[in-house]
Formats: structure tokens, C-alpha cells, sequence
């Protein structure tokens, strides 16, 4: 098993639940024991407990269940042909079976500075973390500017301000989460952050970073200029494909698997962020990025090396927590032609559907679990919403109301 | 101090203890089958679902407005069904018993 957290874990731990006996080796560059991502830029960011609170499995999980944890080290590359991989300390591991969860890492864009800025960091790790914590001390009047307003850099500035900084997101596109969510999505966690004192700006595109000492000046294009004590770059990721594409794995965007998670080489599997897959639920191809894919891959991979008849079939789904607001998403709103938007009485709660015709795509609820779980249903049955009951407060959110006739 | 019996489906009984944290994280830390918290303890994946004993449905306590409507969704929902992220430890709940689902 190349790569160790959420995919790599939870395949390991299948693995043994389908009553494998061999030996399960899992591999990874962190040398931290395998923890939850989702809460590193928002629990583990604003308090002081240690990244054990927040770990995946127990140390005693690992030896009851007899699975080898190599931390801290690199794979280097895959010998197909021996079935084999050489870690970076010069070893060699054979192999019956491989699995890459190879993940991503930060994009860090080339811009003029970075290298020599003081206190900028990517959020991927729990190590980045610990190092933004450090950099921050007690937050109070520090001034942090966060590049990219996707979830990462407002689930960063949320956590931040919390902490007592001064929270500046520099967006390039003319609106945050553009590339994830609808522009009526996007206006409330704009709105959401203003309120809450983030200084959100669109259309800033950062084109150099100056620093002297420990005062770093972040520079736009638009001539705009944000000093900083401390950067974070949260601008996307890069699929680590290079040890699949270097074994000749066939690669699209990322590494292409089959509806039982096997690459084109059907003794080695890809799973989680690194796997660009068919979903069956809206027929193409994708490559997402969620805790949720990854726990599921997981369980077919394991599954399926088991030797028992799993195909990958889920519906995805993702969360994000942003000061007293809880969005929940579920499904895939690629390609929507109406969205709809359901107001309920409390203030900061409503969800927004997603239709094609007359099928639901996705929905985003924001404090609104009844509309994520009724979404959920319907996508999942394949049943038609009535719009005009939808959008209508006076008909109860319940699926039997809902449900088109 | 509360002192906290798991039933695994497979029916494994394990019984730990804690000062604090979740309920969630005590039956990971202790190995606990079938409670995965996969969100990491944040109301949103489901992936911890337990049937409180029901002689111990009160000390536990009704799921909070956000939880009841994630359990609907559960297949094996009843009315003693809670997500045990989001019980926290205290001694009110000494002593119950937690049917895990999955």
C-alpha cells in the first residue's frame, strides 16, 4: 500500500475485515501516525491538542490487526515485472498485490517571492499545520493572508479569525469556491466571511511576494499590495502521478481504474484523490478530492483483492465547516441548468438544488441536514423533485411533500 | 469518570472508560468495530451509529436537531439510534450500553 491516510487506513483495516491473512505493508513519506485531514484547517488549527486526538486508527489498532505502518518513508519506484517497489532508503518490497494512494500535494504557483517569503506554507499536513500554528502564536493582530478561496483557504481564514488574526483572502477568480459551487453558493460564504470580519477580495491575483525580514508585502496585479506576517497558499492540488506514470500505468486525470479500483495493470489498484474513475450514478469520468471517495474506494479495493464481486457505485458526498455554519454536499452539480434555492424560517439555513431537466444532480445544504439527507434519497431512487413544492416554505421539507407526482 | 459497554454486530463486548472526549473517540481508541467516524466526529458522515440500551435511552439523551435528521437517512434507524460523536462523556452516562449498527 503506497500512501497511508484516509484511503490507504481504511483500506488496510477492510482488507483484514474480509479475512485476508497475508501481510499488509502500508508506505508514506508523513512520519506522523495517519490522522483526519478535514479537521487539520479547522479542529486541530484552533486548539491546542495534539494531532493524536485526531488520529485515524490507534497505535494498538494497527499491531491487533497485524498492519505493518512504514512511516516516513518514500517509494522511489514500481518494477512491474519483479513485482516489486524500492522505497528511498534503497530496499526492496515485493508484492502480490499494490494499492497507490498516492494523494496529492499543494500547488504551489510560481510566483516571483515565494521561496524567500517569511512564514508561508501550504495547508496539506499535519506538520504544515504545526508550523502555521507556530507562526501565528496566540493570533491576536497578526496579519494573515490567505492565497486561493477555495474550502482550504476559507475553512483557514474561519479557523484564523477565531484566533484573533487579521484575515486577508486574495481570490483570482471574481468569486470564491468558483470552481466547486454556484455563484449563489459562493455570495453567502462571501457574505458569511464579511460579516465575520475576513477581508474577502475577488479578482486579486497575486503576482509577486516581497519580503524583508519577517514583513512580507503580497503584491496583485491589479497594483493592490497586502502586507503579511503570514502567508498560506491554498490554491489547489497536484495529483502525484509520477510513480504510475514512470511503471507505465495508464494515466488520464490521474491514474485510470477500473469499476473495481485496478488500474490497467490489474495486479496494482489506484484509490482515493489519485483516482480518475467512472462514476455510474451520472455516467463519467471523474477524479475527486473527498474523504468519501476515498473511505469507499477503499472498501471495493479491498473487497475485490478479497476475491469477492465489488464494483464502486457511490454517491459522492462532502462537507465543509466554516464558523457556525455546516455545509453538507452531496452529489455532482457538473453540467446544471437550474438551481433552485429552498429558504427556511431560521436565518443561515437553506440548501440549493441542483437540476438538469428534471433530475436532481447535487445539493448544497447549509445548516440544513433534513435537506442533505432528503437530497441524498432522492438522488440516490432516482426520484423527481416537484420544484414548485420545493421552493415553497410553506410545504414541509419531507420527502413524501417533495416527491413529483 | 463514565464507564461505557460496547456490542459490536458481531457481538463483541468491550467495555473502556474515559474522562472526557466523545463517545466516538473512546470506542476508536478502544477498537471498537463498526464505529468508524469517518467526518472525524463533526455530525457528517453517519459512519458511528449506536442503539442505545433501552433502559439507558434517557440518561443518553434525544439526538439534537442536525443528528436526527443525518440518522433518517441510516437504514437500521430506530428510536433509541444516536451518532456517538456526538455524546459526549460525562458521569450522566456511567454505565450504558451502546449497540453498535454497523
Amino acid at each position: 500500500m503506497i500512501g497511508a491516510s484516509h484511503a490507504g487506513v481504511n483500506f488496510a483495516f477492510a482488507l483484514r475485515k474480509e479475512g485476508w491473512e497475508g501481510r499488509i505493508v502500508l508506505f508514506d513519506k508523513d512520519p506522523v501516525r495517519p490522522y483526519h485531514r478535514p479537521p487539520l484547517s479547522k479542529a486541530y488549527l484552533t486548539s491546542d491538542d495534539p494531532i493524536e486526538k485526531h488520529s485515524l486508527k490507534s497505535a494498538e489498532s494497527y499491531e491487533k490487526e497485524q498492519i505493518e505502518l512504514c512511516l516516513g518513508v518514500g517509494i522511489i519506484s514500481i518494477n512491474r515485472d519483479t513485482k516489486t517497489i524500492t522505497l528511498d532508503t534503497g530496499e526492496i518490497q515485493v508484492y502480490d498485490q499494490l494499492v497507490l494512494a498516492t494523494g496529492a500535494r499543494p500547488l504551489m504557483p510560481p510566483i516571483p517571492g515565494m521561496d524567500t517569503a517569511h512564514q508561508l506554507y501550504p495547508l496539506r499536513t499535519a506538520h504544515d499545520v504545526q508550523q502555521i500554528k507556530a507562526a501565528l502564536g496566540d493570533g491576536k493582530g497578526k496579519r494573515a493572508v490567505i492565497i486561493g478561496g477555495g474550502y482550504i483557504g476559507l475553512e483557514i481564514a474561519a479557523s484564523m479569525k477565531k484566533l484573533g488574526a487579521e484575515v486577508t483572502v486574495l481570490e483570482r477568480e471574481a468569486r470564491v469556491l468558483a470552481r466547486v459551487t454556484a455563484p449563489e453558493m459562493s455570495a453567502f460564504f462571501q457574505q458569511l466571511h464579511a460579516e465575520q470580519g475576513v477581508n474577502v477580495l475577488t479578482n486579486k491575483n497575486v503576482v509577486s511576494i516581497a519580503t524583508e525580514g519577517a514583513d512580507n508585502i503580497v503584491h496583485c496585479a491589479d497594483g493592490s499590495q497586502y502586507p503579511a506576517d503570514l502567508i498560506v497558499v491554498g490554491v489547489g492540488i497536484r495529483v502525484n502521478l509520477e510513480l504510475a506514470k514512470d511503471a507505465g500505468l495508464e494515466i488520464e486525470n490521474g491514474i485510470k481504474v477500473n469499476a473495481q479500483t485496478q488500474t490497467s495493470d490489474t495486479a496494482i489498484y489506484a484509490i482515493g484523490d489519485c483516482s480518475f474513475h467512472h462514476n455510474p450514478l451520472y455516467n463519467r469520468w471523474v477524479r475527486l478530492e473527498s474523504v468519501q471517495n476515498a473511505v469507499d474506494q477503499a472498501k471495493v479495493a479491498a473487497a475485490v483483492i478479497a476475491g469477492k464481486d465489488a464494483s464502486y457505485n457511490s454517491l459522492p458526498w462532502f462537507w465543509s465547516d466554516q464558523f457556525d455554519v455546516k455545509l453538507q454536499m452531496v452529489g455532482l452539480s457538473e453540467g446544471y441548468d437550474e438551481l433552485l434555492i429552498r429558504e427556511e424560517e431560521s436565518e443561515r439555513k437553506f440548501s440549493a438544488w441542483y437540476f438538469r431537466g428534471d433530475q436532481l444532480l447535487a445539493v448544497d445544504a447549509v445548516n440544513n441536514a433534513k435537506a442533505y439527507v432528503i437530497g441524498t434519497k432522492f438522488i440516490t431512487e432516482g426520484k423527481q423533485v416537484d420544484k414548485g413544492k420545493l421552493i415553497d416554505t410553506d410545504v414541509p421539507l419531507k420527502p413524501a411533500d417533495l416527491i413529483k407526482n | 469518570m463514565a464507564k461505557i459497554t460496547f456490542i459490536t454486530s458481531d457481538n463483541e463486548t468491550i467495555v473502556a472508560e474515559a474522562n472526557s472526549g466523545s463517545v466516538m473517540e473512546l470506542a476508536k481508541d478502544n477498537n471498537v468495530n463498526g464505529i468508524d467516524g469517518d467526518c472525524g466526529g463533526v455530525c457528517s458522515c453517519a459512519t458511528c451509529h449506536v442503539h442505545v440500551a433501552a433502559g439507558d435511552f434517557d440518561k443518553v439523551g434525544a439526538p439534537g436537531e442536525i443528528e436526527a435528521d443525518m440518522l433518517e437517512l441510516e437504514d437500521n434507524y430506530n428510536e433509541h439510534s444516536r451518532l456517538c460523536c456526538q455524546i459526549d462523556i460525562s458521569d450522566a452516562i456511567d454505565g450504558v450500553t451502546l449497540h453498535v449498527v454497523n
